[in-house]
């Protein structure tokens, strides 16, 4: 199968059977990381850009190892927060570095959608690497890798999303991911927190963790904004912790096996426990491993490499 | 000079007749409107198949002079109106500085008197339009304000609304509130419902309207001053507005072309153009906004025409200031989505866009009548056209309109007497 996106911007946009095809493509990938020499010519020659308007160590290093392992060069522009209103505009860093011949550019953005305007603007291949509170692809592709392995698929399993679901990109992605694949997709968090209409997306909604937790095979849990609390959109953080925060208890209602993920960094002691979160349920370290492996593999397709029927020797 | 327009179908919204008459004009007046008119000694428009309105007047525009002249000017913003078939606009009071004195008001009148055409401003209700005390109002009228608004800002303190109402009330002018809850908007930046979801981006929900609506009404109905409502959006508000008229409250309102022609779906692609408060609704509320129209609910049709910058909506969604360029689509927009769907006839759409916003605004009648000083609306239903920004008269290329294709373009524009737009085939 030919991998035919120009861009990676959302999970809303892709076929069950290109997820399936990045999803495979990873595996190879995860076997280059275990090697002594971690690298493939796959990609010499070609200028990989990660253009970050947030703060983020894990998604950007894990995007930059991703390029490197498979020989691209690789450079980094971090635009503070604070200046991307009165600093040079998004289009005009987009004709930089369309003039700077960058064949990907990798964008995080604190607004929604400005992947999808600077892959208007460039002819470069733009992956989204968290826009707003829209879509975080590389995220869900990683965390239905990780669900993937333990599991051996998608159908009819049952997958929990714990947490601030109104202001999560991770949520929205794993939603349109996990949906499309056959799972079921529970939402569990404080009204609140919950987007209006989400159960028009094929979610259910819950609000109490003893229904919403039951019997599931996977709880993705979302990190929770500190901030969201001064806004008035929960009581206090004790609270949340009280209601949704995951601890042994709360584990107690869903399947014996279930598998815990976090899309990381983690508020220690508030959306999980400590002891669940170095717990046996969680894979919050593998999810890392897999995500280079993920971004390699989308790289490495959206290069146009997937044609060659090999994979990198 | 002596003008003879000729064969045109006339409509009058007050005698509800669509004839097709001559209209003679000599210096700037009608002089005779009859079957068949001499044509000797006049320049003669033929206006076979066109329809000749009373002239349209725009009682919600942003000429954003003075302060924000890269944005328009009163003379590129009158122009638009002209080329966009209005006669007359009424522009709104958010300058910089805000028109909430008389000397900004008599520079706008000023400078319309230069651009020579017709402007009536808006004064604000509050000074600098905080919403906290209000403003000089009798002095705002003296130097020719015919209304008041914050508008872009609602008057969040109902006793400083009470006061201003009561105020306006005693020099018989109309209070125009852009009608939202500040505090239910927060940050939003489009409607609040399953596209916002999807798309991550924060939600206005339609109660930031209607609760100001509501409470508009009720303070209108206290102090019996004149309330119009701007930009009407959602069905409760519509319906809020229809019962407070059947309880005799003296209420108007209107509805813009792109709240009747688009929704949030227009939004998913993050095009800046589509930014506009409030925000493009759902099909529900536009079939509502239609049914308001078609039942006199809602009294006129106003652009809310508000120019930026190219460079001002060129950035990410969240960014982007809010606001449609609309003087120069307005009248197709409307033909097309309206007339030609038969939602309205062209008798209302005289009354929408002619004989209503002048009595709100309490300017002298829109008719066609011998006596009277010219003021004409001539629209070619046969007129089919791509929407093109870059041929925009207005400095405002915002129009999320570009290659529409629409009918019923505005083709002639008599304003105070004057012939200001005539298209050369």
């Amino acid at each position: 199968m030919k991998f035919k996106q120009k861009d990676i911007l959302g999970l809303e946009g892709l076929s069950p059977e290109e997820i399936n095809l990045i999803l495979d493509t990873a595996e190879p990938m995860k076997e280059i990381m275990t090697r002594d020499i971690k690298k493939v010519p796959t990609l010499r020659g070609h200028s990989v850009v990660t253009l970050f308007y947030e703060p983020s160590t894990r998604t950007r290093t894990s995007f930059e190892l991703a390029a490197k392992y498979l020989g691209a060069d690789t450079s980094s522009v971090s635009v503070a927060a604070s200046s991307v209103q009165k600093g040079e505009s998004l289009r005009d860093t987009a004709r930089t570095l369309e003039a700077m011949a960058a064949d990907v550019i990798i964008i995080r953005h604190c607004a929604a959608g400005a992947p999808h305007q600077l892959a208007r603007w460039v002819s470069a291949r733009v992956i989204n690497a968290g826009d707003g509170a829209h879509e975080h692809p590389t995220q869900a592709l990683l965390d239905m890798y990780t669900i993937r392995n333990k599991k051996g698929g998608f159908k009819g399993l049952k997958v929990a999303i714990l947490g601030d679901i109104s202001h999560s990109r991770v949520a929205r992605s794993n939603i349109w991911g996990l949906t499309k694949m056959g799972a079921q997709v529970r939402v569990v968090g404080p009204a609140t927190l919950m987007p209006p209409e989400i159960d028009r997306l094929g979610v259910e909604v819950y609000h109490h963790w003893e229904e919403g937790l039951r019997d599931v095979d996977v709880i993705n849990v979302l990190r929770i904004q500190l901030e969201r609390q001064k806004k008035g959109l929960f009581p206090s953080i004790r609270e949340y912790t009280q209601l949704y925060g995951l601890d042994q208890k709360k584990l107690q209602v869903a399947k014996p096996d279930v598998l815990v993920l976090h899309p990381g960094p983690v508020n220690r002691g508030i959306e999980i426990s400590p002891e669940v979160q170095d717990g046996p349920h969680a894979a919050i370290n593998e999810q890392v491993t897999n995500g280079v492996a993920v971004r390699m593999a989308l790289l490495y397709l959206l290069m146009g490499r997937g044609e060659q029927d090999e994979v990198p020797a | 000079m002596k003008y003879l327009l000729k064969g045109g179908m006339v409509v009058d919204p007050l005698s509800k007749r669509v004839d097709k008459l001559d209209i003679l004009m000599d210096d700037g007046e009608i002089t005779a409107v009859e079957h068949q008119i001499d044509a000797s000694g006049c320049e003669v428009f033929t206006l076979d198949g066109c329809y000749v309105f009373p002239g349209f007047v725009d009682l919600h525009c942003h000429l954003r002079e003075p302060g924000e002249e890269l944005k328009e000017t009163i003379l590129t913003g009158t122009r638009a109106a002209a080329k966009g078939g209005f006669s007359a606009v009424a522009c709104m009071g958010n300058t910089k500085p805000p028109a909430d004195s008389s000397s900004v008001i008599s520079f706008i009148k000023d400078k319309a008197q230069e651009a020579s055409f017709p402007v009536y401003p808006v004064g604000c209700a509050t000074k600098k339009r905080a919403g906290e005390e209000p403003s000089e109002i009798g002095d705002l009228v003296e130097a020719g304000a015919v209304a008041l608004s914050d508008d872009g800002d609602s008057i969040m303190n109902g006793e400083v609304l009470r006061r201003v109402m009561e105020y306006a009330q005693m020099f018989n002018i109309p209070v125009i509130s852009h009608c939202e809850d500040m505090n239910l908007t927060g940050a939003g930046v489009m409607h609040e419902g399953l596209n916002s979801t999807l798309l991550g981006l924060e939600g206005i929900p339609s109660a930031a309207e209607d609760v100001q609506v509501a409470r508009d009404i009720v303070v209108a109905e206290l102090t019996g001053a004149h309330l119009h409502i701007a930009h009407v959006s959602t069905a409760r508000a519509v319906d809020l507005i229809r019962e407070a008229k059947r309880r005799g409250i003296q209420v108007t309102a209107e509805v813009t072309p792109h709240h009747l022609c688009l929704t949030d779906d227009a939004v998913k692609d993050f095009d800046t153009n589509v930014k506009v408060k409030p925000p493009l609704r759902t099909r529900d509320d536009v079939d509502a906004l239609y049914k308001g129209l078609k039942d006199g609910t809602i009294d006129a049709i106003a652009t809310d025409h508000a120019p930026h910058r190219r460079d001002e909506k060129e950035v990410e969604f969240n960014f982007a200031p809010f606001g449609i360029s609309g003087l120069e689509t307005a009248v197709p927009l409307v033909w097309e989505y309206l007339v030609e769907s038969k939602i309205i006839g062209v008798v209302e759409l005289a009354q929408k866009m002619a004989y209503n916003p002048a009595q709100i605004l309490g300017l002298p009648e829109r008719v066609i009548k011998v006596g009277t000083e010219a003021n004409l609306t001539v629209i070619d239903p046969g007129m089919k056209l791509p929407v093109r920004v870059d041929e925009f008269v207005s400095l405002g290329k915002n129009s999320p309109f570009h290659d529409w294709v629409l009918r019923g373009w505005p083709v002639m524009t008599v304003a105070a007497g004057e012939i200001k737009f005539s298209r050369s085939e």
